[in-house]
């Protein structure tokens, strides 16, 4: 059973297309990435899977169900949207005991969650002064409360240091080793490197891509192989006559040939070579590789 | 029940608004201090009638004493004043101590039969009167040609008496101007019968031999705000209720204002998919804490300060405890409510300056229009029946009568609706703001 279901999307606001038939699904046991450009329709998409938004067209299910028609919605998703989405004046603990006592539960229960977090000395502070890292945890701490089998964090990553960013990676990946389901929005790939098993890339409303890591990764690698050699011009002559395609940056990068059929062509013809390994692209390329036309906002070149 | 519980952690859980409701009651229970800087007047207190109501006690009164049953009709051939006082009145009175009974003809509202200040009955718009006393029971009758009479009013009243013609002339009341008037009457020679002691006519009397010609001016009856201008009405002691109202509209307003200004609606609807339910349990937590601490205040200010005022020595027009009691509850349910359309404006509105703004201007600027001594009467009372400032009406303990001209204004105690219909007429205002409230909370994309 899919946690998320998303199928068909669509939602203009006034003359511009937020989400022009956004379609996929979050699984459970795994974390899945959505990621996009900034105005790519992450937030858009996830307000219509809370339903605080409605969709021009097409349907978003959590467990089956469209999420308003659930009696304790936090039981099913838990969510961050906005981790500045508190009163300053409250303590964190008290903005983590109304939201549970809305859904039946209580002071226990808010006090597991925020040592999960780990907030457990600054709970009682009003959230007006906590930093913007603080703040994600409390929201994940939030999204925690009704211990839910699905978990829906909008770009979680904001704001934190990078002992934060390495807290949060390995915890949203314990999240989805017990089970549950956990779709995490950045606009940054980079940031799903290591944690993400399967991403959903979106832009101008609509996915790009949907698929396992891996398989991205290798898609977007070829079959290329990067290598050193102290006589490119030779080089570059032999494996081109060989039927390669080579290119130089930063050393060699050779196409259409498999490692071993350079080596062989180099061993034939005594030429020296070294470093000649397969070229395995970063999950950033892959996204940039797939994004490259779909960016809302693009910075002029200087 | 679960949304009802989170609503009140977020409530108290915001010290500011916690505090703003401490200080509304605060501001109740102890706004009436900046009124005492004047102290007590030298005014004496003015008269009581026999039922503990002040009244005005002051008329010509040409009479003769009465023992037992007698009877005794006059025709009134003429009745003028100088202000053409619709309230001026001329005819026959039984006086017997504090208590009386009198059959008048007046300058515009036709023949009465009237008794111990605060008892007014009708009759029809003729010119002979007769005043017939038999047995304890006073009869009041009327006619138009001294043969063919109709019964107005009977009243008991024993023991001996004065009895006689009286004329009598409030002041002209013409808007929030008040003027002086004095009444001059011709009767015909009162013809007597029954058992009249041997005496003579007392009093001052033009007497010829067509008849009596009498001038009078002051007034029997009921005394109102104007008549007793440094009285103390119980609604003065819950003037805090005004400075109250202000901070509650601001306190309800940013409960739902900031909600959006810092995006917790959007948290608050995806925990509780039921919007109007969360709107309903946000509003009854607004309106239980309010009503709670505005009802602990004036139920306390009330008896606190009506022992301070009278302590003082100033006079306080009389009120029944179950009127203070109304008091006491009703100004409550106009913070509890008031707070209620301020948090739907706020709903409506989202943002906080203007939702404030708006609701100020319903509610607090029209009572406080309505308190303009100089604004006229009509539009006071506009201001007081068709805005949510009518509700201030519970506050009222001063009686209006409607044989009384006086200037029944809110700055004198006086509203033009009925407590109850006052509060009817806010609820109304609250009922139609919520329901708009409720309306685009769930057709709104947050």
């Amino acid at each position: 059973m899919t946690s998320i279901e998303v199928a068909e999307l669509r939602k203009r606001y006034g003359g511009t297309t937020a989400l022009d038939g956004m379609t996929f699904t979050a699984r459970p046991g795994r974390v899945t990435g959505f990621v996009g450009p900034n105005g790519a329709g992450k937030s858009t998409t996830m307000r219509i899977i809370l339903g605080l938004q409605t969709a021009d067209a097409g349907h978003a299910l959590v467990c089956g169900q469209p999420y308003r028609s659930l009696r304790c919605p936090l039981r099913s998703l838990g969510s961050l949207l906005d981790a500045s989405a508190l009163h300053p004046a409250r303590s964190g603990r008290n903005h983590l005991l109304w939201l549970a006592q809305t859904q039946g539960l209580g002071t226990r229960r808010v006090d597991e969650v925020i040592e999960q977090v780990g907030l457990a000395s600054v709970s009682r502070r009003t959230a007006g002064g906590y930093s913007l890292g603080m703040r994600q945890r409390l929201g994940i701490a939030a999204a925690l409360l009704g211990d839910p089998p699905t978990i829906m964090l909008d770009e979680p990553f904001n704001g934190m240091d990078p002992e934060g960013i390495v807290w949060l990676r390995g915890f949203l990946r314990s999240l989805a080793e017990q089970g549950r389901a956990v779709l995490v929005s950045s606009h940054l790939m980079s940031e799903l490197q290591d944690m993400a098993e399967h991403v959903v890339v979106v832009g101008r409303g609509r996915v790009i891509a949907d698929s396992n890591v891996a398989e991205l990764i290798a898609a977007v690698s070829g079959d290329r192989v990067r290598m050193r050699t102290s006589a490119p011009e030779a080089v570059a002559a032999a494996l081109t006559a060989a039927g390669g395609q080579v290119v130089e940056a930063d050393g060699l990068v050779v196409r259409r040939l498999a490692a071993e059929q350079i080596v062989a062509v180099l061993t034939a013809n005594g030429l020296p070579f070294s470093e000649l390994a397969p070229h395995r692209a970063t999950l950033e390329e892959a996204y940039l590789d797939l994004t490259g036309d779909a960016v809302e906002y693009r910075g002029a070149p200087a | 029940m679960n949304l009802l519980r989170a609503e009140f952690t977020k409530f108290r859980s915001v010290p500011g608004w916690v505090r703003g409701v401490v200080m509304a009651a605060l501001l109740i229970l102890l706004f009436p201090v900046t009124g005492l800087g004047g102290g007590p007047g030298d005014e004496p207190s003015p008269v009581t009638g026999p039922d503990g109501q002040p009244v005005n006690n002051s008329y010509s009164f040409v009479h003769r004493p009465l023992t037992g049953d007698g009877q005794i009709t006059v025709a009134v051939s003429k009745l003028s004043s100088e202000q053409d006082g619709p309230w001026a009145k001329a005819g026959l009175m039984v006086r017997a101590g504090s208590r009386y009974a009198a059959i008048m003809v007046t300058g515009g509202h036709g023949v009465r039969m009237q008794h111990d200040y605060l008892y007014d009955k009708a009759g029809p718009a003729v010119r002979w009167l007769r005043l017939t006393r038999s047995g304890g029971t006073v009869t009041g009758e009327a006619s138009a040609d001294g043969s063919r009479w109709t019964v107005v009013d009977k009243v008991q009243l024993s023991g001996p008496a004065q009895a006689g013609l009286f004329v009598a002339c409030p002041s002209r009341i013409r808007g929030i101007a008040i003027a002086d008037d004095t009444a001059t009457a011709v009767f015909s020679r009162p013809e007597l019968a029954g058992a009249w002691p041997v005496a003579d006519w007392a009093g001052s009397v033009v007497s010829s031999d067509a008849g009596f010609t009498m001038t009078g001016r002051g007034d029997l009856g009921p005394a109102t705000r104007s008549d007793v201008p440094v009285g103390v009405a119980v609604g003065d002691l819950l003037f805090g209720t005004f400075p109250a109202l202000i901070v509650i509209v601001v306190v309800g307003t940013l409960m739902v204002t900031t909600e959006y200004r810092y995006g917790v609606i959007r948290l608050s609807l995806s925990a509780g998919t039921g919007r109007v339910r969360v709107l309903l349990a946000k509003a009854a937590v607004l309106a239980g804490a309010t009503f709670a601490a505005a009802l602990l205040a004036s139920a306390l200010a009330v008896p606190l300060w009506l022992r301070v005022v009278r302590g003082l020595g100033a006079y306080v027009f009389p009120a029944g405890p179950l009127a203070l009691l109304r008091a006491e509850v009703g100004t409550a349910a106009v913070l509890a409510i008031t707070a209620v359309l301020a948090l739907s404006v706020g709903l409506i509105l989202r943002r906080s300056a203007t939702a404030v703004t708006t609701v100020v201007v319903v509610t607090v600027l029209p009572y406080l229009l309505a308190l303009t001594p100089f604004l006229p009467p009509s539009v006071a009372q506009w201001m007081t029946r068709v805005t949510p400032a009518a509700a201030f009406a519970v506050q009222q303990t001063l009686t209006r009568y409607p044989q009384v001209d006086s200037v029944y204004t809110p700055a004198n105690g006086y509203y033009p609706l009925a407590p109850w219909a006052g509060l009817a007429v806010l609820c109304g205002y609250t009922a139609v703001a919520l329901a708009v409230a409720a309306v685009l909370l769930r057709r709104r994309d947050v």
